[in-house]
This record gives C-alpha cells, sequence and structure tokens, in this order.
C-alpha cells in the first residue's frame, strides 16, 4: 500500500513530532507552573519570550535557530563538545526546530489548565496534611490533566505541520530532515508529483486525526463523570 | 482541651486579629461581614500567616511569631470545614474521607472509616462522585473528612450557608454531637445569631476593628 519511501518519511516524521513533545513537555508545564502561579520580576518578558515563535515568522525562528545551534553557533559548539550532539542538517534538529515551535501553544493550553484549577482545593488538601508535594501530586496535577493531554496533543499536531522553521534550520535532505511537510513541498516541484503529494496529504490529515482521537480518549478513559475534554 | 489564639493581620486598610483563650469544647466567632472571621481562621490552620502572635492547641504551639515558630499547614492536625466544602472531585467519596487519613500516622488517628460513616450516616455514599451528592451529603462528608485525618481541632467557617432550613438542621446536629460525643473542640465562625443561640458555647465578637474611613 504504501512504499518504503512514504513509510520512511511517515516514521521520520512521528519520531521527530514525538521526541519534540516528550523533551518539551517537562519545560512547557514548567513555564506554564511559573507563568500561573510564579510572581517574580520579568514574568512579562518570559511571557513574551515563549509566545515568540508563535508570531515571529517561521524562518527567521530557523534562521536564528541555525546562528544559535549551528556547528559554529554559541549553544551548538558546546552541546557538541559535551554531549556530542550535533543539530545541523540531522533530525534532532528538526525535532529542535519543531520543539521551538511547538513550545508557546503546549504552555498556553497547560497553563489554562493551571489556572483553572481551585486553589481553595488545594489549601483542603493541605489541612488534611498533605505536604506541598503530595498536594501537587494528588490534587493540581490530576485536575489539570485535560489541560496537559491537550498541550502535548497541540505539540504534536504543531509539530507534525512544522515546515518553515526546520527548512531554514536542517534544510531538506531526504532520511535526515525530510518530514512530511517538507516531503509534500519537495513532490511539489516534481512534474507529475501530484499523485505523491496527494497521498502524503492525505497521511498527514490522517495522523493528526488519530492524534486528535487519541487524546481526546485517554482524557475521558478517567470516569470521574467530570466534563474533561480536549476537542 | 485548652487553646490560645493570639493573632495580628492588617490586610489593605483591614486590621484583623483575636486575642482569646478558652477551654470551652465549643467557640462562636461571631461578627460582621468582612471583621476577618475567615482570616483568623485561616491563620489557625496555617493557610494565612498571621503578622504578629501565638497559637497554641492542647499545649502544642502551631505558631509563634516571637519563637520563630510557624508550623506548615499539613502539620497543624487541624480539621478544616469550608462553607464552600470543596471535596476533591477527582476521587469518589471513598478516597475523599481517606484522603488525610492515609497521611497522618497511625497513631495520630482516632476514629475510623466504619466509625466516621456509621456516626455521620454517609455508608451508603463511599461510591459516589462529590458532584452526586446533595448539599447537606457533601457537608457530610467533609466534616468526615477532616474527622478521619485526627484533628485536635475544628474549624468550621459558616458550614451551614450553602443549606436549606430542613439540612441546616441535620448539619447543627451533627456538630452537637462532634462537641458532645467526640469531644473535639469546634471554633465555629457564622454571622447569624440563631446558629449561636442553638449551639451555646462561648461567644466571641469579632468586631470591624479599624474602619477604612
Amino acid at each position: 500500500m504504501l512504499t518504503a519511501e512514504e513509510w520512511g518519511i511517515i516514521l521520520l516524521s512521528l519520531k521527530v513530532s514525538l521526541v519534540a513533545v516528550a523533551l518539551t513537555l517537562p519545560v512547557a508545564f514548567s513555564l506554564a507552573w511559573a507563568l500561573a502561579r510564579g510572581r517574580f520580576p520579568g514574568k512579562l518578558v518570559l511571557d513574551a519570550l515563549v509566545h515568540l515563535p508563535l508570531v515571529v515568522p517561521p524562518v527567521v525562528t530557523g534562521w536564528l535557530l541555525l546562528i544559535a545551534f549551528g556547528r559554529n553557533g554559541p549553544v551548538g559548539r558546546l552541546l557538541e563538545q559535551w554531549f556530542g550532539l550535533i543539530f545541523m542538517f540531522r533530525w534532532t534538529g528538526a525535532a529542535l526546530a519543531a520543539a521551538v515551535m511547538a513550545l508557546p501553544l503546549m504552555v498556553r493550553a497547560i497553563r489554562l489548565s493551571i489556572d483553572a484549577v481551585d486553589i481553595r482545593l488545594e489549601q483542603a488538601s493541605r489541612t488534611l496534611g498533605a505536604t506541598p508535594w503530595h498536594c501537587f501530586l494528588s490534587i493540581t496535577l490530576p485536575l489539570s490533566l485535560p489541560g496537559i493531554v491537550a498541550g502535548a496533543m497541540l505539540g504534536f499536531a504543531r509539530s507534525l505541520g512544522e515546515f518553515g522553521a526546520t527548512i531554514s534550520f536542517v534544510s531538506n535532505i531526504p532520511g535526515e530532515t525530510r518530514t512530511l511537510p517538507l516531503a509534500i513541498y519537495t513532490a511539489l516541484q516534481v512534474p507529475g508529483g501530484e499523485t505523491m503529494v496527494a497521498r502524503l496529504a492525505l497521511i498527514s490529515v490522517l495522523l493528526s486525526f488519530a492524534a486528535l482521537i487519541a487524546s481526546e480518549l485517554i482524557v475521558r478513559r478517567r470516569r470521574d463523570e467530570r466534563a474533561y475534554h480536549v476537542l | 482541651m485548652s487553646f490560645e489564639i493570639h493573632v495580628e493581620k492588617r490586610l489593605g486598610d483591614r486590621a484583623i486579629g483575636l486575642d482569646h483563650a478558652s477551654d470551652a469544647g465549643l467557640i462562636a466567632l461571631f461578627g460582621p461581614s468582612g471583621a476577618g472571621k475567615t482570616s483568623i481562621l485561616n491563620m489557625v490552620a496555617g493557610l494565612l500567616r498571621p503578622d504578629r502572635g501565638r497559637i497554641v492547641v492542647e499545649g502544642q504551639v502551631l505558631f509563634d511569631s516571637e519563637a520563630g515558630i510557624d508550623l506548615p499547614c499539613e502539620r497543624r492536625r487541624v480539621g478544616y470545614i469550608f462553607q464552600d466544602v470543596r471535596l476533591f472531585p477527582h476521587k469518589r467519596v471513598r478516597a475523599n474521607l481517606l484522603y488525610g487519613h492515609d497521611l497522618i500516622a497511625a497513631a495520630d488517628r482516632w476514629i475510623e472509616l466504619e466509625e466516621v460513616c456509621a456516626f455521620l450516616g454517609i455508608g451508603h455514599l463511599l461510591d459516589r462522585w462529590p458532584r452526586m451528592l446533595s448539599g447537606g451529603e457533601a457537608q457530610r462528608v467533609a466534616i468526615g473528612r477532616a474527622l478521619l485525618a485526627g484533628p485536635r481541632l475544628l474549624l468550621m467557617d459558616e458550614p451551614l450557608s450553602s443549606l436549606d432550613a430542613a439540612r441546616r438542621d441535620e448539619i447543627l446536629t451533627v456538630i452537637e454531637r462532634i462537641r458532645d460525643e467526640l469531644r473535639v473542640p469546634i471554633l465555629y465562625v457564622t454571622h447569624d445569631r440563631a446558629e449561636i443561640d442553638r449551639l451555646g458555647g462561648e461567644i466571641v465578637q469579632i468586631p470591624l476593628l479599624s474602619d477604612p474611613r
């Protein structure tokens, strides 16, 4: 049904997106927590910085990543020296680009759900003998779970669709950085590539649709009769 | 049983405070809205930090600004019955009841789940979700949850305010039985004279200490 080339593109896209979301989730949660509950100087600046990838043209984000994480960039050089981590023209770079682009969406969704947790319930938990950490694990985290799942889902969908930052940061290399959107773009450039475009486009839609359904089911599985929804 | 509460706190342009020592089984804090009755309970519970003062329950110092003692909320063993109930919506009644019970040391427990269910008549509700409870049922579960956490003192912040007349009477009876049968001291906040007349106990007027004007 699917050619080996198409499978390769799909698996690469899934790998890039899953790694991007998995690595971004703890960062996004910490940022969301700080923005929802924290009181510190520079909060507004942090908020704006987190949202920057949402408003800056993706190509610019990709170019900034190139400057910072390129092999001669200040961050990229150190990461290569310390961990042997190279982003340039590698799938890891595609994952980094996807992560940066997904971050604001994930932070927003998680922050909303943390804001929605009733602090009075946390107070009740503390008076019943819960330490702040136990209170977080037993009250705050489960009550904000729908937002965390929604955030992960949005991040995954955004990563799957990431194009501009990826192509300007790590280029369009078959088998390494050519994810679904880049493969579609490439097929569009080739005369007679319409069939390929249509097939890859359909795969994109199906993948995103499956992610939506899956995340909704994960949240609904909790049978506590509260209206939890991602969709 | 004895307690000693001396707290002072400035919140905006309001000065809130209480200076009272007692060994009564029930103390009613009575006063107009805005006098800071709930803030006083929050200071006893450890949810709000007093500017100055000293709180002692049964010889155990919970807070003493001079000695630098400020026991965290979770170690005060002060049961709090809230005006707005605050059952955990993602846990069934049983899990709500056992929440504090499972957290405290076995030696600090003085009542078990079966006794609480019998005492409050909530045994048939154990598998329900909080949102499937009536107002009176929810408040009884909240009282049970506080009792199961082995409190030395119960704080009640207008526990009847969300209930209709019949349920009020039911909860008042429960409170009287906690006072008389379980002998847990209660600090009871209300602005309703009728509740105080019914419950008796020691009455402490909380005036508006400083008028904003």
